[in-house]
């Protein structure tokens, strides 16, 4: 399983991916919290960066409504955590299963239908927004009122029930994106993995070779559904407060895929070199501004939005293919 | 009693769609020919608005008045998009499109926010507060010219597209992109004018919205959204079904608001909206593509 | 590189002269008491002005603006402000509280909405630093057994409470009652908790009234008018509201076009006193009654405040958002002039035995109950008449009369 793991990375790009697991590592040992909440930022978009990039960047199949399963991830474990006292690593089975058959619906009926491209986009954020005023008026879970975790006090750490400091909550994000990293890339060495890439390289092309398009692309999106639900399992007991207009909205499903596009699409790294770039860029901003003594609502974003401008303009493919090419470490696919 | 409050928010629904529709139909316009979809569309209405809205204050001039250099303006600003930042990315794939025009939609909406500041903005005209009275109707006077205005405006379009030989040889491009390279039609050039043809209709409709929704730096995203709703239900790409989306959106949502309960009224959207898309991906006036 | 100075430097030059003797004099004791306790209380204030809720925020912010020069009029220690902005959004105000709380913070002050409220609370618990909450209306903040979260500010049952309380006292005043309203409420986290509330605090009232519909509708809507046609069409008598700005804007337009006045406009949450609605709206802004947390005009500080107001912004009339924010900062310097040290336990045993009397907002001033929360507040009921904000109930707080049914919208010329 390792060995195929490791299977065609480079040495160097191996020697590279151990040195900053180390670093992620020991974070917490040099890191304020304050870093370390910007770090939990950074993995919390990495992962579900990498959760959109298998439908995406490997299928070919453009979301932008992931926000509903972060949202169905995250209610569905509050809900049965606040309701019947369910812990949410249990949870998180039923998160995740509600997710993917939300995902598979969505999928049956697009696929089947023949919706595709923007239409398919489109479609995404109609059903986010179905579910965000659906959740709206969802009084079981408090509504548009909000739905709120008892914050239990921090003098300990207490993994199962997932109540705690930064420090705990920041290795279970790390080990969730070290997770699904493997897990994209075991996926991208496999049989699916070359029959997702056919289907986003050319769809016709990949069924008159005999691939049936219709399951693997149902595979794509179940999968990537599942994986995104996690995180807003995450996301409900880290931030302890769930609001439909917080978690559903379409800003939201947009935050979550600009990591990986800035990143590199497709690559394994894109989303964790996206995420990276983007919240470090955005919090040096921050501090830039403070510096001097700009105190202008808005502005940030202004930084922000043109950094985006100019970094697609320059590298269509995404910072990661660009760095690699030019380090000599030929990333796992491209 | 009963029949009268049926028959008002119908009309009211009907009028509001088109409204709907003139906010909508730039993108279609867009779309139908560059084949990019224009995710900045709501900030670009809102450039138009606060632009309407200085022009009020600072000169006392009417919105009404100032639809056609407006949506001049707009034209040159679209014009100026298209040749300058988005014609590269014409080859390019949605999602890199799609990163583009959100990035240029975050640095208008914080711009507006910086020059304008946060709160909402309005125009206050004489026929702000006007109603007709018809038999048991009453109908919303400025709601009732930008309607018209969105009959006209689109009529103008399809005309356009139909029978003048700019608009023709625009639909040429659109129809068959290598086709119009082929016959030496400057491609480059005629993306570049449908973009600010697009815009432009960005612009009158802002200057009619601003007098019946005020505007905040905020505004965009939902008028983005539901610009897409309607041209989708409508079908991407045509004038009339830009309007006919508008209608059928503004009265799903009013008829939905009188039976259900109003705050869940979009939710009937999105419904048609993705029954749409099922079984009519290309929209109810569209063509299906080949 | 560490943000914390201030905006007092800048704004402590205004000066808002009193009484320039006694002024002198407390700023001399101010002086040697800061010194004393080495300097001034970092305090961060975490407040969304950007995104969604801006407006709501930037209008707080002015709160945050005017109290140094006043507190060093009143003789309270000097605060060095850290500004930091949550850009509506929750992750954000996450991490920019764990930001000011590196940086040095030794309080933390804000932050309007309820959710960005919850993820300071949480960091600002688990730091042992005491948070005063601004404005926030969910009753759950203060439920958790947080025990450095503070809450100057009505929850939603207190409003509801107190609403009805001072519609009794207005309808009985004037003789005036409407039989029946429509309860309109906008479908957002505080109109929800109002509409939650609405249902088991209603029935301890015995109003004159019976709610003939309730209608719910799109915080972000743009449109308003099936809303009322479907409200004008119950027959009800009057509107029973809980708005935003937008959305009160909106159907007042509606209720003027679709030719329907009512005989009182009863708001229990914002919107319908604000300057913009004031502003936009001119002649036809008269009239709406809003039954809100508010400051006790009657009070000295409610007056100094109102005069640095006028002279820092001027047109703004003061509202909730400046009160609260402003009293959310009295707390703090009034902790750290009482704890004699910046030491966040010492600050928060220091809030927990507030007493301050001389404060702005209705009611016997501001104490904390062993939950954090300040439930002696009082709410006020206010009606907009020419262009101005006037408290007509409760009785002891009020400075005008009720204007009972209000003036028709199509004779007002």
């Amino acid at each position: 399983m390792i060995a195929r793991m490791l299977d065609g990375v480079p040495g160097r790009g191996l020697a590279v991916l151990a040195g900053l697991l180390a670093v992620l590592l020991a974070a917490p040992w040099v890191a304020n919290d304050y870093v370390l909440t910007v770090l939990i930022i950074v993995l919390y978009s990495a992962y579900t960066g990498q959760a959109w990039n298998v439908m995406m960047g490997f299928a070919g199949q453009l979301s932008l409504g992931h926000a509903i399963y972060v949202g169905l991830g995250g209610y569905a474990a509050a809900a049965l955590y606040v309701h019947f006292g369910v812990a949410p690593w249990l949870g998180l089975v039923a998160a995740v299963a509600i997710a993917a058959a939300c995902g598979a619906v969505i999928g049956f009926l697009a696929f089947r239908f023949g919706v595709g491209g923007v239409y398919f986009a489109i479609l995404t954020i109609a059903f986010a927004e179905f579910a965000r005023i659906g959740f709206d008026h969802f009084r079981w879970v408090g509504a548009s009122s909000g739905f709120f975790l008892p914050v239990a006090n921090y003098t300990r750490n207490d993994l199962w029930n997932l109540r705690g400091d930064p420090t705990m909550f920041y290795y279970v994000m790390l080990a969730l994106t070290v997770a699904a990293f493997a897990i994209c890339h075991v996926l991208l060495k496999s049989r699916i993995g070359y029959y997702w890439q056919a289907i986003r390289e050319d769809e016709v092309a990949a069924r008159s070779l005999g691939i049936d398009t219709f399951r693997y692309k149902m595979y794509a999106i179940v999968l990537s559904a599942g994986m995104t639900a996690v995180a807003g399992v995450f996301f409900a007991f880290y931030y302890n407060n769930l609001f439909p207009e917080q978690v559903f909205h379409i800003s939201r499903s947009i935050e979550m895929i600009l990591g990986p596009i800035i990143g590199g699409i497709g690559t394994l790294f894109g989303p964790l070199v996206g995420a990276l770039l983007l919240t470090g860029l955005s919090e040096a901003m921050q501090e830039l501004l403070t510096a001097l003594r700009l105190d202008v609502p808005g502005a940030k974003q202004v930084f922000y939005g043109l950094c985006l401008l100019v970094v697609v303009m320059a590298l269509p493919g995404g910072v990661w293919p660009w760095v690699a090419g030019k380090l000599g470490l030929t990333g796992p696919r491209s | 009693m009963a029949a009268e409050i049926y028959l008002n928010v119908a009309v009211s629904g009907l009028l509001t769609g088109l409204v709907y529709g003139l906010m909508a139909v730039g993108l279609s316009v867009i779309f139908g020919v560059v084949r990019v979809v224009n995710f900045a569309h709501g900030e670009m209405m809102t450039i138009a608005m606060y632009l309407a809205i200085v022009l009020f204050n600072g000169f006392g001039l009417d919105p009404l008045i100032m639809v056609v250099p407006l949506a001049a303006v707009l034209f040159a600003l679209g014009y100026a998009m298209q040749a300058g930042i988005i014609n590269p990315f014409i080859t390019r794939p949605e999602h890199s499109q799609f990163i583009l025009l959100v990035a240029m939609a975050l640095i208008i909406a914080n711009v507006l926010l910086i020059v304008f500041g946060p709160d909402a903005r309005s125009v206050q005209t004489p026929y702000s507060f006007d109603s007709f009275l018809v038999g048991p109707l009453i109908i919303d006077a400025t709601k009732a010219y930008a309607g018209a205005a969105t009959v006209v405006i689109t009529a103008a379009l399809f005309g356009f597209f139909r029978f003048a030989p700019l608009g023709k040889a625009i639909r040429a491009c659109a129809d068959n992109y290598t086709g119009a390279l082929v016959v030496g039609l400057n491609v480059k050039r005629l993306y570049a004018l449908t973009f600010g043809l697009g815009a432009a209709c960005v612009g009158a409709a802002g200057s009619m919205l601003v007098l019946l929704v005020d505007v905040t730096p905020a505004l965009g995203p939902a008028l983005t959204l539901l610009a897409f709703i309607i041209v989708i239900t409508g079908g991407l790409g045509s004038m009339p079904g830009a309007v006919l989306g508008g209608v059928l959106i503004g009265l799903t949502e009013a008829m939905a608001g009188l039976f259900f309960t109003p705050s869940a009224k979009s939710m009937f959207s999105f419904a048609l909206l993705v029954l749409v898309l099922l079984f009519r991906p290309q929209g109810i006036l569209g063509k299906r593509p080949s | 590189m560490i943000p914390t100075t201030t905006n007092s430097s800048g704004l402590t030059r205004r000066g808002f002269a009193v009484g320039a003797g006694a002024a002198g004099l407390l700023a001399t004791a101010a002086g040697d008491f800061a010194r004393a306790q080495g300097g001034p209380l970092k305090v961060g204030v975490l407040l969304p002005r950007s995104g969604a809720q801006a407006g709501i925020g930037q209008d707080c912010q002015r709160g945050v603006e005017l109290a140094p020069a006043i507190f060093k009029e009143l003789g309270l220690p000097e605060l060095a402000i850290m500004n930091a902005d949550t850009e509506t959004n929750v992750e954000v105000a996450r991490a920019r509280a764990e930001k000011l709380i590196s940086d040095g913070a030794q309080l933390l002050v804000g932050a309007f909405d309820s959710g960005q409220t919850t993820a300071i609370a949480q960091v600002a618990e688990q730091k042992g630093i005491p948070f005063v909450i601004n404005i926030a209306a969910a009753p759950q903040i203060t439920e958790q057994g947080y025990k450095f979260v503070f809450r100057n500010f009505p929850t939603a049952a207190m409003i509801l409470s107190d609403a009805f309380a001072n519609q009794k006292e207005l309808f009985e005043a004037t003789g005036v009652a409407p039989k029946s309203v429509v309860f309109m409420h906008v479908n957002d986290t505080f109109g929800t908790s109002m509409q939650q509330g609405i249902n088991a605090v209603l029935p301890r009232f015995s109003m004159p009234y019976q709610i003939v519909e309730q209608i719910a509708y799109d915080p972000t809507a743009r449109d308003l008018s099936v809303e009322v046609a479907k409200a004008k069409a119950t027959g009800a008598q009057a509107l029973l509201l809980v708005s935003r700005l937008n959305d009160a804007i909106l159907i007042t337009r509606e209720l003027v076009k679709q030719r329907w006045s009512p005989m009182a406009v009863l708001s229990m949450g914002p919107g319908w006193y604000e300057d913009q609605y004031l502003k936009t709206l001119g002649k036809l802004s008269d009239g709406p009654m809003s039954f809100v947390p508010w400051y006790d005009p009657h009070k000295r500080l409610s007056k100094q405040l109102e005069a640095a107001l006028a002279k820092a912004y001027p047109g703004i009339n003061m509202n909730t958002n400046h009160v609260f924010t402003f009293e959310a900062l009295l707390v703090a310097a009034d902790a750290y002039k009482r704890a004699r040290s910046s030491d966040p336990k010492a600050l928060a045993d220091a809030i927990r035995t507030t007493n301050i009397t001389d404060n702005v907002s209705i009611g016997p001033g501001i104490q904390f109950n062993d939950k954090g929360q300040n439930d002696k507040l009082k709410n006020a009921a206010i009606q907009n008449r020419g262009g101005k904000l006037l408290t007509i109930a409760p009785k002891e707080a009020s400075n005008a009369k009720p204007e009972l049914p209000m003036s028709a919208y199509d004779r007002r010329g």
